[in-house]
């Protein structure tokens, strides 16, 4: 996904004269055709998360659209009031781009283990929280971030990730997108970021029968595709590799549970939430093993 | 107490031995430090391996988290744990050996990884001993590059205003960081005179040079101690050494092999 992210920015700073792209001293390897195909539109500002994102507000002040790129935790908590105060509050372009989605750098520990993000940057008013599910979403909320001027965030896995879409897609903000778009069942599965692969394989390999919609935006959420959901199932499963407290799968209940209050909705489905269960993991472990051992795993019971 | 010069020797070994069985990076961070920890561990802490707790003890905080195999390395050929559990832990599912550094281990005090944190926490322990009239000395071990980062500015700051005389903070500065160059991506100097400046007594030092460490690590200064321990990023292995790429590669086989034998070729 980081490659998908930096090949498009790279297209869309082609035609967009005022795309900037910072990084916190990472991206070896990654950024490195941005930095010499724009060198005056590139800047490592060094190790400094706090001050690189009150540059990219300087910058943002003065028309460009700034790219934050750093690792999870370092240019989102490492930098929240900067984020809130400079960026939201002001209303600038300015994306966060987080490398390291949940256990992506599992071994690294916790310092890695980006878990708390779309909690904290979807509680900010006016900041937009992506989360990319496979290949395909990265690029068309990558340049959905191009387009729009405000407020961004986009939380990427790493490398190798599979493409689950099979057809063309394309994003209308905040669409909820089909992955198994199926009537004949009870349930559905609404997942957001990378995880979705294992909710996919999870489906089919146990002939779970379910339906599947990948959320890729976290904040503002798709409230009329949720309510539509809602209407049509009578189970709502999440799934997220985030904190259970404040992450995608409340959202999903606030939005219905809103609906429900207000009338939209006669009746509101069971919501069941996966997502770590309020915990810091403490030991090493592959993506995949983390995610399991936080019972971030979809069966029928 | 070790002869460290043959503790840093083990502790490259094992760091490289680690980078290579496990896949993992930060070698090159490892190396520049090794001679600092030999010294620290086997010369100049006050420290007891069958009691990491010991409530007299020195503390160490390691600050450049990524560089985890110099710390798991140091703590292990200094009897906190057997090196083989090391060798076979490290980075597997749910060992607390994390590839940053892990507080679970025993002798660490802090987990590490995000950088900029230790500094700070250190001049809180700092206070804490002074405060309650302990003799312990507090070590904080920084890279050069994470010498960006606001929070430490701020530590130094607090430390050299409260005369934190018992904190020492040793600085890495093998001149490279993740994605370049110190002077190139955000340049330190004149360092010497900014921490002087910032109230801290200062000594820069050749960091592979084991007498000059140790005679700096006894030094008594009425304010807290800057060590400038210039060093070089991978130093020990030729062609590791001042080489950016050694911060993420790990060395496959021909290259461990080439590499164990520049570090004296037993297999540790
Ligand atoms: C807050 C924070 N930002 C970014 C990183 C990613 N990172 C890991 S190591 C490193 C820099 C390595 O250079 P240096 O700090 O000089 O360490 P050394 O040369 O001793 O390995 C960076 C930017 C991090 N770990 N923490
Ligand atoms: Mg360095």
């Amino acid at each position: 996904m980081r490659t998908t992210f930096i090949n498009t920015l790279i297209l869309e700073a082609r035609q967009n004269p005022d795309i900037f792209l910072l990084c916190g001293d990472l991206g070896y390897s990654v950024l490195e055709p941005f930095a010499s195909e724009f060198p005056d539109r590139f800047l490592n500002v060094g190790i400094a998360e706090q001050n690189m994102m009150q540059i990219a507000a300087g910058l943002a002040l003065e028309g460009y659209k700034v790219f934050v790129y750093s690792i999870g935790n370092f240019p989102t908590l490492r930098c929240m009031e900067q984020i809130r105060y400079d960026v939201c509050y002001h209303n600038l372009d300015v994306k966060v781009v987080a490398v390291g989605a949940g256990y992506a750098y599992g071994p690294l520990s916790t310092s890695h283990h980006t878990t708390e993000d779309l909690a904290m940057l979807r509680s900010i008013p006016g900041m937009v929280v992506t989360a990319p599910s496979d290949p395909k979403e990265a690029e068309a909320l990558t340049r959905y971030h191009c387009q729009y001027a405000g407020p961004g965030y986009l939380r990427i896995n790493k490398a190798g990730e599979p493409i689950l879409h099979k057809t063309a897609i394309s994003v209308v903000a905040p669409q909820i997108l089909p992955l198994l778009d199926r009537q004949d069942c009870e349930t559905v599965v609404i997942s957001t970021g990378a995880i979705t692969e294992s909710a996919l394989s999870d489906i089919e390999e146990n002939s779970l029968g379910w339906a599947l919609w990948s959320m890729p935006f976290v904040n503002p959420v798709d409230r009329q595709g949720l309510i539509q959901l809602a209407k049509q199932y009578q189970t709502i499963i999440t799934l997220e590799e985030h904190q259970l407290n404040a992450g995608a799968g409340s959202a999903i209940i606030e939005t219905l549970m809103d609906a429900f209050a207000s009338g939209e909705l006669q009746t509101i489905p069971k919501v069941h939430r996966i997502a770590i269960p309020n915990t810091f993991q403490h030991v090493a472990g592959s993506q995949q093993w983390l995610r399991l051992k936080s019972g971030l795993k979809l069966s029928k019971s | 107490m070790h002869d460290t010069v043959q503790l840093a020797l083990l502790i490259r070994q094992t760091c490289l031995t680690l980078c290579h069985t496990k896949n993992a990076s930060h070698l090159g961070g490892a190396f520049s430090v090794a001679d600092i920890m030999a010294v620290l561990y086997g010369h100049s802490l006050e420290h007891n391996p069958q009691q990491p707790r010991m409530p007299e003890r020195d503390r160490l905080f390691y600050s450049k988290g990524h560089a985890c195999t110099a710390l798991y390395s140091a703590l292990a050929h200094s009897g906190y744990f057997p090196v083989e559990q090391l060798l076979n832990e490290f980075t597997e599912n749910g060992s607390f050996f994390t590839s940053h550094v892990n507080h679970h281990v025993p002798g660490v005090e802090l987990s590490t990884g995000s950088l900029g944190h230790a500094l700070g926490v250190a001049a809180g322990v700092t206070l804490a001993g002074e405060r309650r009239h302990k003799d312990y000395r507090v070590y904080a071990i920084l890279s050069d590059g994470e010498l960006d980062e606001g929070s430490n500015w701020e530590a130094i700051l607090f430390a050299g205003h409260h005369h934190l005389s018992r904190l020492t903070m040793v600085i890495d500065y093998n001149k490279i960081q993740s994605f370049g160059h110190v002077e190139d991506v955000l340049g330190l100097e004149p360092l010497a005179d900014k921490l002087t400046a910032f109230g801290w007594a200062v000594a820069e030092v050749d960091g592979h040079d084991h007498e000059a460490l140790k005679t700096v690590f006894s030094m008594a200064t009425s304010q807290p101690l800057a060590v400038i321990a210039h060093t070089v990023k991978g130093k020990g292995v030729s062609f590791m050494e001042n080489q950016l790429a050694w911060h993420y590669k790990s060395p496959k086989h021909d290259e461990y092999a080439l590499a164990l034998a520049e570090l004296g070729g037993a297999q540790p």
